[in-house]
Parts: C-alpha cells; structure tokens; sequence
C-alpha cells in the first residue's frame, strides 16, 4: 500500500492539534509552522499528481480492512488533481493571512486553517458515501470556526444563519445516506456502483429518492441555484481571506457531484436516468444568470465577488450538467480557473476593503490604488472570462461541449449574456472604486469618517500580500499558457470518470480474494 | 413497530421543519436538534428493525442478527450532531449578547450593523 496517499490528511490533522494545544500563545510559531506545513502539502500534492499522471488508480484501504468492509482512500486523476488545487490554493491564503494580519484578529487561525484543509482534502480523497459525510463535517466544522474569526455582531449573526443552514443540509445528507444504505446495504462508492448497476429498474424508487437526496445536499454545497441564498450573505460578512479558501468549499459540492452521478448513478444506470441530467442543467442555467444580475446588483464589494463565485458556479454546473466527455473535461479545466479566479478576486476585495471599506461609491482614493486596481482588472477579466486569461479558454470549452446537446441554444445564450453582465457588473464596480475615486476631493468626502468595523490599521507585510495575490494570478497565467497540456489532462480525466468500471475493479479487488 | 418508528420520524420532521422556519434562533435550535433525533431513528431502520438481537454474527450456530453498521453510524450522526449543537447554541448567544436580537435575519436597520 502506498501510504502517501494517506499524508496529505494526516498532515494537517497532526498539525492542527499541535498547533491548538502546544504553541497556540506563539503566533510566530504558529505562522513558520503553518507555511512549512503548506509547504509540505504542495510536495505531497504534487507527488501524488505524478503517480496519478499515468491514469492508475491507487487505493488505501484503512487498517487493511479489504474493501467494501472497511474504508477506502482512492487516488485517481480527479482525487489527485483536486488534492492539488486544494494544496496549491492554500499557500498564497496561508501568506494573505499573515500578510494582512487578518490571523492575529481572532484565535485559531491557523489551527481551523489546517483542520478545513484536512476536510476539504479528505472528500476528495474518500471513497465512501459516509466518509464523505464525515469529512464534510470536519471541514463544515472547521468552516464554522473561520467564518466567525475575529468576531464582530454582523459576521457572528451571518455565522448563525451559516451554520443553520449547513445543519440542516447536514441532516439531510444523513437521510440520502440512510435511504441508498437501506436499498443497497453498503455505501461504499465502488460497491454502491456494482450495486445499483445491477438492480432491477422496477424496485428502484427509494433508490431514486436518495439520489436526489444526494443531489439537494451536494447542491446547497455548490450553491446551485434555488439553493444558493447561503452563499452571498455567508461569504460576504467572513473575512474575505477566509471566502477566499471557501472558493474551493463550493467545488468541493460539484466534485461529489461529478464522483457520484458519474460513478454511482452514472448517465447509463437504467434505474435513475434522466432524473439528474433534467434538473441540473436547468438550474445550472438559472445559477448564473442569478450571479450575473447579482453582480449587477452587488452595493458591496464583498458581496460583488460572492456573486461572482455563483456565476462561475453556474458555468461549471453547466458543464457537469451536460454528462459527457467533452462536457465534464470542460468542468475540470474550469474548476481550477474558477477557483484561482475567485480566490484572487477575494483577496483583491479584501485589500479594497482594509483600505475604503466594504462599499462601492467614489470615495477618497486609498492608498497603493493603481496596484490593487490593475489585480482587480486582470481578475475581473479572468472571472469574467473575457480573452486573453484562461476564463475565456474554460468558458470556450463549455460552448463547445454543449454544442452537441439539445439545450445548446438555450446554454449559449445563458453563457454569453451572463458573462457579458458579468463584464458590465464587475466594469461599473470597478470604475466607481478606482476612476471615480480621483474625482471625488479627500476634503469634501462625506464617508471619510465611516463607522466600520473594519480595522483599518495598516498591514503588517503588505509585500505578503501582494505577492499572495500575484501568486494566484500566476497560477491563472501559468493555466492560460499551458492551456493545452491541462485541457488533454482534463480530458484523460474525464475519460477516467467515464468508465467507472477501473474504478470499481480498483477498489473491489481485495473482495474477490 | 414499524408503524411506530415511522410515526416518530415523521412527526419529529414535521415538527422539525415547522420549528426552522421560526424567526427567532432559540426555536430554530429547538427545530435543528429534533431534525437530527429524527435522521438518528430514521438512520437505525434502515437496518431493517430487529428486536432483542445481538449485533454480532455467531459461528456455532444460525442466529439472526441485528445489521452493525447503522448503529456505527448512528454513533457518529449522534457524536457530531451534539457537538455541533454546542456550537450553534454559543453562536447564537454571543450573537444574541453582542446585538442584543436573536433574530435569525440581518435586518438592514439603522444601528443594527457596526
């Protein structure tokens, strides 16, 4: 057994405690230890990348229990690249924080940093439906605590209705699980695929009913559209630091949706045919013309960027939702633009927000202006997916694959009105920021003495910053470049996904012993 | 029994659901918890019902059993919702203490915010 596969969870596990319980009065300690960690992380993503490079697919079975009886880690190329994203998002968010000072605001930082990366990483690594339910607790929970870091009556009730909100699709995540358990009687993800292959189409309605179920609760997580109203309210009031590391929480929700309706009840699974591809795409469609006039909309920065998050969503929920190859190879090319795009867009709202304050009318200018404004511009562009950044290439594909399919008038349209408010959403709050700022005099501001609860103490590392920021946008860059090599490897991956049956012998094959 | 299991299931989502839909947190709180007795009952039949029987399979001798891993997973639905009710109970009250509401909405009022 190849016990790498198990270090990118244990590692923050074993951290997190250290951290909480050995250092936690060392807030330089805790910042060395939490680089190094992240660090390391990389090392291990970027490993396991390699082993999954050549489309084998490893499993680790917990305490060598042999498959469906015990649990099962499963590296594929998916697992492997999500694991990577995840890695690669944390460094510039660990180095933001410091930056900003924005982890000496509150207690913990560091600790429910790491705890949130073990959970982030451990759903994209399990394959078991209840360790997924597990983990997603573990990273709910960690969520929970950053969320509220730092304190303050607006975030804390923003807090409440946030972890309301995720309890409840907690219970019903148990209820999706408890109706598959009982139909299947496993819920191991290979097994539950063997499983459900082969029942009979006639006895399959409780079957049915848990994988919507399944669906609602993966559905609240990627903030598909009518169940997205979490997501602005939440994200906004966090700190956007913080929103920026939730930028890969939503794609953790259309992950589980392209592993389970790809590996379980896949698009040739007689007994739920046509019961998600029906839904989905609609309210993908729904979900981003919502984030696209929510942009439109937005009076606060943070709020801006929370409504881009749910455009870009549902632009990747198109993709997924189209259930073919081209379609989900489209996804996973989109899934790592998005998640850098609006990581950086987080990060560059947050610098605007230490500076002027949450609002988007002319004030005063600020500070370091022309820098934060170009980050704005160059993330707009990616986020909108205007050329030459690689949103245009990810949003290309998306047209492409849903070329085929007979929504394709009805996508197009949605994609391309959608991105062209976009353009003019993030274009008007950009312009009030940082043109028509100059025109307004400091004397003469009205807001100038604004009562916000935003500490507007300069940043301790405002190089750390930056190079956060630039770092992500590096990424980005470097995702436009080598546009091609990434789209063949989302296409292997997506040819992975597509003959579950690898999967499913991989897993099972200490069963047949 | 299988009447009754499903009766309680059924009224405590019910109730459940008409509790989140408050406005105020202490019974939204109230609605969350019977929402998780409810997927915890819900969750231990869908092992089927057996009554009175170990959940252990004996070798010597055909026996019936009762299946093992709901019950593993009740405990862990049973450990985290507990924990998680503890958090939003303090959420809640610092919330409560620190804007002295406990309204489930943020409101937009003057001097609500800051």
């Amino acid at each position: 057994m190849n016990h790498l596969i198990i270090a990118p969870i244990v590692l923050p596990a074993m951290l997190a405690p250290f951290i909480i319980m050995v250092i936690r009065h060392h807030l330089d300690l805790q910042r060395i230890f939490s680089v190094a960690a992240t660090l390391i992380l990389l090392g291990i993503a970027f490993a396991l990348m390699g082993q999954s490079l050549g489309g084998e697919i490893q499993t680790y079975e917990l305490g060598d229990w042999p498959a469906p009886f015990g649990i099962v880690l499963v590296l594929d190329r998916l697992s492997a690249l999500m694991v990577l994203l995840t890695s690669v998002l944390a460094l510039p968010i660990v180095l933001y924080a410091i930056g900003s000072g924005w982890d000496k605001r509150g207690r913990h930082f560091h600790a429910l940093f790491h705890f949130q990366i073990m959970g982030v990483i451990g759903a994209f690594l399990t394959g078991d439906a209840f360790n997924l339910f597990v983990f997603f607790e573990v990273l709910l929970i960690a969520s929970y605590g950053l969320m509220t870091h730092a304190g303050g009556t607006r975030r804390l009730r923003a807090g409440v209705q946030y972890v309301v909100y995720n309890l409840l699709g907690s219970t019903l995540f148990l209820f999706a699980l408890g109706t598959l358990y009982a139909v299947t009687g496993t819920l191991n993800m290979a097994d539950l695929a063997a499983r459900v292959a082969e029942m009979p189409p006639e006895d399959t309605a409780l079957l049915r009913v848990g994988a919507v179920l399944l669906l609602l609760v993966f559905a609240v997580k990627a903030a598909l559209l009518p169940l997205h109203f979490w997501l602005p309210l939440s994200y906004a009031n966090a700190p956007l630091p913080v929103a920026a590391l939730f930028a890969i929480m939503t794609k953790v929700g259309a992950y589980s949706i392209l592993r389970m309706y790809t590996l379980v009840f896949g698009p040739e699974v007689a007994a739920t045919q046509g019961l998600v591809e029906d839904w989905l795409l609609p309210a993908a469609m729904l979900t981003m013309a919502a984030g696209a006039i929510g942009i439109l909309g937005a009076r606060e920065i943070g709020r801006l960027v929370a409504f881009a998050a749910i455009a870009s969503m549902g632009t990747l929920l198109i993709a997924v939702g189209l259930f073919t190859q081209a379609g989900t190879t489209a996804a996973i090319y989109y899934m790592v633009h998005s998640t850098f795009a609006t990581a950086l867009m987080f990060l560059v709202a947050d610098m605007v927000m230490e500076r002027r304050g949450p609002d988007i009318t002319p004030h005063s200018p600020m500070p370091q202006s022309g820098l934060i404004a170009s980050l704005f511009f160059v993330g707009a562009i990616a986020l909108a997916g205007m050329p030459p950044l690689s949103g245009f290439i990810g949003k290309l594909l998306v047209l492409q694959a849903s070329w085929p399919a007979p929504e394709r008038v009805a996508i197009w349209a949605v994609v391309l009105i959608g991105s062209f408010v976009t353009i003019v959403g993030l274009a008007r709050a950009g312009s009030l920021i940082f043109w028509k700022s100059h025109a307004v005099d400091p004397q003469t501001d009205p807001d100038t003495d604004e009562p916000t609860e935003i500490d507007t103490a300069p940043e301790p590392y405002p190089g750390l910053t930056f190079t956060a920021a630039f770092a992500l946008l590096a990424g980005l860059i470097a995702l436009t470049i080598f546009a091609g090599p990434a789209s063949e490897f989302a296409s292997a991956t997506a040819d992975q996904l597509f003959n579950p049956d690898r999967y499913i012998e991989a897993v099972l094959k200490g069963a047949e012993k | 029994m299988e009447l009754l299991l499903a009766t309680a299931v059924g009224v405590l989502t019910a109730s459940g659901i008409y509790l989140i839909m408050r406005k105020r947190t202490f019974p939204v709180i109230l609605g969350l918890s019977q929402l998780t007795y409810a997927v915890n009952v819900f969750l231990f039949a869908t092992g089927r019902l057996a009554l009175h029987q170990p959940p252990i399979l004996n070798k010597y001798a055909e026996v019936t059993y009762a299946d093992p891993l709901p019950q593993a997973l009740v405990l862990t639905a049973i450990v985290i919702s507990f924990g998680m009710t503890a958090v939003i109970v303090m959420l809640a009250l610092s919330a409560y203490l620190s804007s002295r509401d406990d309204r489930i909405d943020l409101t937009e009022e003057p001097g609500d915010d800051a």
